[in-house]
């Protein structure tokens, strides 16, 4: 990482730091309060975070990926369905990632609704951020996010074949 | 949070004795993305901080409560519409919120929002599958949020 990025990524957090040493040194009340909040959720983070990156890290190095994306294309029916939910849990990711794999899965002659219901998959279920939700959010409120998630993708890729009509294909971008 | 530091703990040892080379590489790889995340968590908990100074606790029990109803829902479901956060922050956020008596539907319908609806994104969308399914993608999304939360609401 070059200097001139690292000032980049770091520049609110140095402005910030900047903000709350004045505050501190002149006793500004707000900055205060403000940095009594933010020193009370860093350490919590910093306890926890970095054990659960490794978690992901071990989960990163041994998830067979490429095993998995054969089998995309293979049926279009449930069985269909069923890999592009663990294609897209086992390598999740921000919502754009996902479209040019929903190209690629076009192509390869998935259906409609399992191209759409791999979007929602891909963004909401990914297993890395299982860790994170369970976490801070508990194992009851993940599981109930699972659950009702995972129904409201399947409606949605229900709802899209029918509006868009089951010969849709996903456009190429360069 | 137990569980998390127990699998941790027992899926680094099983790797370790499966595979040495792989799990230093896995120790790696995690830290790194770590570390790539640090100055967006940083910037996420500086701004929470500040918005939990700025708005009083009982404005927020009042507004994103339980029993806040309808407004604390549509608020969540546009804010996480249009914030491109990544969940890796975005989750921390949402275990400060709930602390602070945001309530678990205003939280699941954020978070789910955040990331199935793009608003931001929208017009690469619409470039690989057109206007019109791109928008009621994000349309049906929108919805299928706030039923997410409103569904977790009724049960915790």
């Amino acid at each position: 990482m070059t200097d001139k990025k690292l000032l980049k990524d770091y520049f609110w957090v140095i402005l910030f730091a900047v903000f709350i040493i004045g505050s501190l040194s002149l006793g500004f009340e707000p900055g205060l309060k403000i940095y009594a909040n933010f020193s009370q959720f860093f350490l919590e983070m910093i306890t926890f975070l970095p054990l659960m990156f490794l978690l992901i890290g071990i989960f990163d190095v041994w998830v067979p990926r490429e095993r998995i994306e054969i089998h995309i294309g293979h049926g279009s029916g449930l069985i269909g369905m069923f890999w592009v939910i663990l294609l897209a849990t086992v390598q999740p990711g921000p919502l754009y990632g996902a479209f040019p794999v929903a190209y690629i899965l076009s192509k390869k002659g998935a259906s409609v609704r399992n191209i759409f219901i791999y979007i929602g998959a891909f963004s909401c279920m990914g297993i890395p951020m299982y860790t994170f939700e369970i976490g801070f959010l508990g194992l009851k409120f993940w599981f109930l996010r699972f659950i009702f998630s995972l129904l409201v993708f399947v409606l949605i890729g229900v709802i899209m074949e029918k509006y868009v009509g089951k010969d849709f294909k996903v456009m190429e971008v360069e | 949070m137990a569980i998390i530091i127990f699998a941790t703990i027992l899926c680094l040892l099983i790797s370790l004795v499966a595979d040495k080379q792989k799990t230093l590489e896995g120790i790696k790889r995690g830290l790194k993305m770590f570390l790539n995340l640090l100055p967006a968590l940083l910037t996420v908990l500086f701004l929470v901080s500040v918005f939990l100074y700025l708005i009083p606790e009982k404005a927020i029990m009042e507004y994103l409560g339980t029993g806040s109803g309808f407004p604390g829902v549509m608020t969540a479901a546009l804010v996480g519409s249009i914030s491109l956060i990544p969940g890796f922050v975005a989750f921390p956020m949402a275990g400060i919120l709930v602390s602070r008596g945001v309530s678990y539907t205003v939280v699941a319908v954020f978070i789910t929002s955040l990331m199935m609806v793009g608003i931001i994104t929208l017009p690469l969308e619409i470039k690989y599958f057109g206007k019109r399914a791109a928008i009621m993608r994000n349309a049906l999304s929108f919805f299928g949020a706030m039923i997410v939360g409103l569904m977790i609401g009724l049960f915790l």
